[in-house]
């Protein structure tokens, strides 16, 4: 009989009853990626269901928002997503600019996506050299973190951390660009962007890579949307969509670059290895948006003035950016005083994580292992 | 089409009892609860709306008003545009139809909204907790929880060390 592609040679000897296994999958387990726990129902190693199984990693960051005040909040916008915290600190500083009508400096907006573009570059090599390493290759984690090491370096320069950046502000960037530090940004594409071909010879065509994803966990365009599926994850499903181009915002209108999608060049267009391809391919574009940002950075100030006590007119806000899990939506309603009255955070991760259920059945358990991988899900991202 | 447009259509197909403009922050369509499934059904399949994606849906506690308030963003991926609905419950009794037959996503983000502010979605099929343990006690998004004490015997007050 053939089960989620696989076929499966199901033996009931002698008449024998069988019986559906639950295991306990995490929350504690390497490849979970933090701290994810799925319950598991299982006929042999096929999957009947896995229920996701999160909140374990729920810091009630919405509700500290409503404590701390506007600009306050800054530094936990970084442990939305860890692995991507410029483009939440991004996301913050841009609402909060659309609630109070602010204009940031073009200078800034340059900062802005010369951070941004690094770290989503940073995030997606730990993403591919993590899923190398969740399907049993250990190598490519290991040079795919190499090279995450000189990003960490530069923008640690950049903001004095390495992870938790806080280098956003409402209206533009805290520190200016340190000097010489464009040539040494530019020395690091040098350096990288061709050993994206050294990842794909070494993994990407790799013919056990490929058996591992191709075929694996399929979702077409219209799945992928009605269960809200963004980024790469969505491009994966060969939906050509991202916000920088279609909902632009920032300085991304000035920048030339393409949006990969999956194409099903392996398997069937939506699986495992088109959402994983993707983020390699986008690598090469962030690559290019940062070479046409660094040759043309502006003159001026990078941060504009902001009171203090940050009050935003009565309203409320609601903006999309991309980051490197894809279109993040941040919500944030004014009643005029110092503080938010409410703060949400719609991320890629959570939305990613109610499809697993679906797309679970039916499929082998080891599988499992790389379909949550593909999805880049990031624990206390879904969380928060 | 921008939210008037939307709105035009909206009125032309369900009157004014059931859906109003609202210009305040960002321009939104207040629905009326009882009819929050037929209006996102026809935002989904008329073919001019065509609003195949529920990108966001929060909820927002307004004890003054005496009321809860719902909010989805929609996108439409096909037609390339957004619009804003905004739903209005009572806070004693915070009930209203799901619409997850008509976005998936929603089985989800209705989940969050039920477990931190309370609102219950009839006809959903898994409205359970996510993100807070099953056992927890109240709706931490409601501006008027207060913080437990203690969960399990554990303190949620620290002394300080100084």
């Amino acid at each position: 009989m053939s089960l989620g592609g696989y076929d499966v040679e199901v033996q009931r000897p002698g008449g024998l009853a069988t019986e559906e296994m639950t295991l306990n999958m995490g929350p504690q387990h390497p490849s979970t990626h933090g701290v994810l726990r799925f319950i598991v129902k299982a006929d042999g190693e096929v999957m009947r269901e896995a229920i996701p199984d999160v909140g374990y990693l729920h810091r009630s960051i919405e509700k500290i928002a409503e404590k701390v005040g506007y600009h306050g909040f800054m530094p936990y916008t970084d442990r939305v997503d860890y692995v991507a915290a410029m483009p939440c600190n991004q996301g913050w500083g841009m609402v909060c600019e659309k609630l109070a009508g602010i204009e940031v400096p073009r200078r800034a907006e340059y900062c802005r996506v010369i951070a941004v573009e690094l770290n989503r570059i940073a995030s997606h090599l730990l993403s591919v050299g993590s899923m190398g390493m969740d399907i049993g290759a250990y190598t490519p984690f290991t040079h795919a973190l190499r090279e995450r090491e000189y990003i960490n370096d530069l923008l640690e320069e950049l903001c004095g951390a390495r992870l938790t950046f806080n280098y956003m502000r409402i209206g533009g960037v805290a520190w200016d660009l340190p000097p010489d530090w464009v040539p040494k940004a530019v020395a690091f594409l040098d350096r990288f962007e061709p050993l994206i071909d050294e990842y794909n010879a070494l993994i990407s065509y790799n013919k056990i890579y490929v058996e591992r994803l191709a075929n694996v966990a399929v979702i077409s365009a219209a799945e992928a949307i009605d269960y809200n599926l963004v980024g790469p994850n969505l491009r994966g499903s060969g939906v050509k969509y991202d916000v920088r181009k279609d909902m632009p915002y920032s300085v991304y209108p000035e920048f030339e670059f393409d949006v990969p999608i999956g194409t099903g060049e392996v398997g069937t267009v939506g699986d495992c290895f088109d959402r994983y391809i993707v983020r390699i391919r986008e690598m090469n574009q962030s690559c290019r948006i940062l070479r046409q940002a660094l040759a043309g950075v502006p003159e001026g100030p990078v941060l504009t003035k902001v009171p203090r006590k940050f009050k935003p007119p009565v309203g409320d806000a609601y903006i999309r950016l991309e980051s490197a899990r894809g279109d993040m939506g941040w919500y944030c309603v004014s009643d005029g005083s110092e503080y938010p009255y409410r703060v949400k955070i719609r991320t890629g991760s959570f939305t990613a994580t109610s499809i697993i259920d679906k797309v679970s059945r039916g499929v082998m358990l080891a599988d499992l292992i790389a379909i949550v991988a593909s999805f880049d899900l990031v624990a206390p991202e879904i969380d928060r | 089409m921008d939210a008037a447009a939307i709105f035009e259509r909206l009125q032309a197909r369900f009157g004014d009892a059931v859906v109003t403009f609202d210009s305040g922050g960002e321009p939104a369509v207040r629905v009326n609860p009882s009819a929050i499934f037929q209006v996102c059904e026809y935002l989904k399949t008329d073919p001019a709306l065509g609003f195949d994606c529920l990108s966001n849906q929060s909820g927002v506690d307004y004890p003054k008003r005496n009321d809860i308030e719902v909010v989805y963003h929609l996108y439409s991926y096909r037609v390339r545009h957004a619009c804003v609905l905004k739903v209005s419950v009572a806070r004693d009794n915070p009930t209203m139809p799901s619409v997850w037959r008509v976005w998936k996503t929603a089985i989800w983000q209705e989940r969050e909204i039920f477990d931190l502010l309370g609102v219950v979605f009839e006809g959903h099929p898994d409205l359970r907790r996510i993100l807070l343990p099953e056992d927890w006690v109240g709706h931490p998004l409601r501006k008027d929880f207060v913080e437990p004490t203690e969960y399990h015997g554990i303190s949620t007050k620290r002394e300080s060390m100084l």
